[in-house]
């Protein structure tokens, strides 16, 4: 009999509502309230620990909540992690979220569901399948069927797809076999949209964000200037070990004593001739010219840290995600503009 | 700052500045001693562009 390990909120966990949300983590060895109902309509597997945890203890006190679960986790090794439904719940799919990524890093399957808004789908669907579900729990019921036929997939280790297993896509691309070529698909498709038929993409295009523009500076001579880029600029000898594609995460550095970046730095962006900006990085991250904007008065300053990571092969999600970091740390820091060079 | 400036619309960025090229957006070594004017004239306009207003998406095209 294999093994599922179900996390809960306090309240679908049974231990109260909004009063409780500051319940610290716990484990029931057994399935408790949802799970129960959800371990009944598996065939080869059972849900044997139901973790529980407030959704404010866990989104305060995150690290701690991760040691228990962790802890827990591997001394279990379940076959498989079920995290919510959240339906709608932010803290609760947030909190599916920290959890499924754990079980992530640990090699364990998981599962979530929640409602396609939930700010929890973003940071989930890179390391579980999130069941689509509707966005309140009174549709507990369809919520725990769909969860258990997509489980019960996962654990006899089907084939499975979004459009046919109902969990959102996740952006990854699967190798299926067909009995026609590339090109004879291409044409059928082809051929098919000329005499307004309906086709299906092989490849659904990822859908792009119109932003609200910033308002102008209003005085230049008293801005303070970011500079960032996606050219993969970094210190000589790459000390933090920038991904030269995909990149998996953003850097700072701190420039306020440097005139220039030549000398001190150098790319190790994978996707263009790097000759040029390792003679002068300057060419990629016009760190010498806005210093000369700066001491000939046009701009205020330029903010004592660069920002930089790697633009090429890197999944759109996390693109979004260095964006947001880097934005809020530039808003916080009341910086005025900021520069954004890509190669 | 960028020289696929499709890819900066697409992406939702809202001032854009067409650079030189992907492996030297602000630069140029062709140009020997004249780079570093083509260099001061982009930069110039993208802090430039920072302090115009807007309502689209728009793309500065050179001082000149």
């Amino acid at each position: 009999m294999k093994k599922v390990v179900f996390y809960l909120n306090q309240f679908f966990g049974q231990i109260g509502g909004e009063d409780k949300a500051d319940y610290p983590p716990h484990l029931e060895a057994k399935a408790v309230g949802a799970a129960a109902a959800f371990s009944k309509q598996l065939k080869s597997a059972e849900v044997t620990h139901t973790l529980i945890c407030g959704d404010n203890y866990y989104n305060e006190n995150k690290d701690a909540a991760n040691d228990f679960i962790r802890s827990a986790l591997e001394e279990i090794r379940p076959d498989l992690l079920i995290a919510g439904p959240a339906f709608n719940a932010g803290r609760y799919g947030m909190a599916c979220a920290g959890v499924t990524e754990l079980a992530h890093k640990l090699s364990i399957p998981a599962i979530s569901g929640m409602y396609e808004e939930n700010p929890g789908v973003e940071m989930a669907r890179k390391y579980c399948l999130i069941v689509a579900t509707a966005d309140s729990s009174s549709h507990m019921r369809e919520a725990l069927k769909d969860l258990a036929a997509l489980a019960q997939k996962v654990l006899d280790g089907e084939d499975i797809s979004p459009e046919r297993d109902g969990y959102l896509a996740q952006g990854y691309r699967r190798t299926e076999f067909s009995d026609k070529i590339g090109a004879e698909r291409a044409v059928d498709m082809l051929l098919a949209r000329l005499q307004n038929k309906p086709f299906v993409t092989e490849l659904p295009m990822p859908k792009f964000d119109a932003v609200e523009p910033a308002p102008a500076i209003s005085d230049l001579s008293t801005a303070t200037i970011a500079l960032i880029t996606t050219g993969g600029i970094v210190p000589l000898g790459n000390p933090d070990k920038l991904q030269s594609a995909s990149a998996q995460k953003w850097l700072k550095y701190d420039v306020d004593k440097l005139d220039q970046l030549q000398g001190t730095y150098c790319t190790i962006h994978g996707g263009y001739d790097p000759v040029y900006a390792n003679e002068k990085p300057d060419r990629v991250a016009p760190l010498d010219l806005l210093r000369h904007l700066e001491k000939t008065g046009v701009i205020g300053k330029v903010y004592p840290y660069f920002y930089t990571t790697t633009g090429t092969g890197t999944a759109v999600a996390n693109s979004v995600t260095f964006g947001q970091e880097i934005g809020q740390e530039l808003k916080n820091a009341e910086v005025s503009g900021a520069i954004l060079t890509s190669t | 700052m960028a020289t696929i400036t499709t890819i900066s619309e697409a992406v939702g960025a809202n001032r854009i500045v067409p650079t030189v090229a992907i492996p030297y957006p602000v630069g140029n070594p062709d140009l020997g001693e004249r780079e570093e004017a083509i260099r001061e004239d982009l930069v110039k306009l993208a802090v430039d562009a920072l302090g115009t207003a807007i309502s689209k998406p728009t793309i500065f095209k050179s001082l000149k």
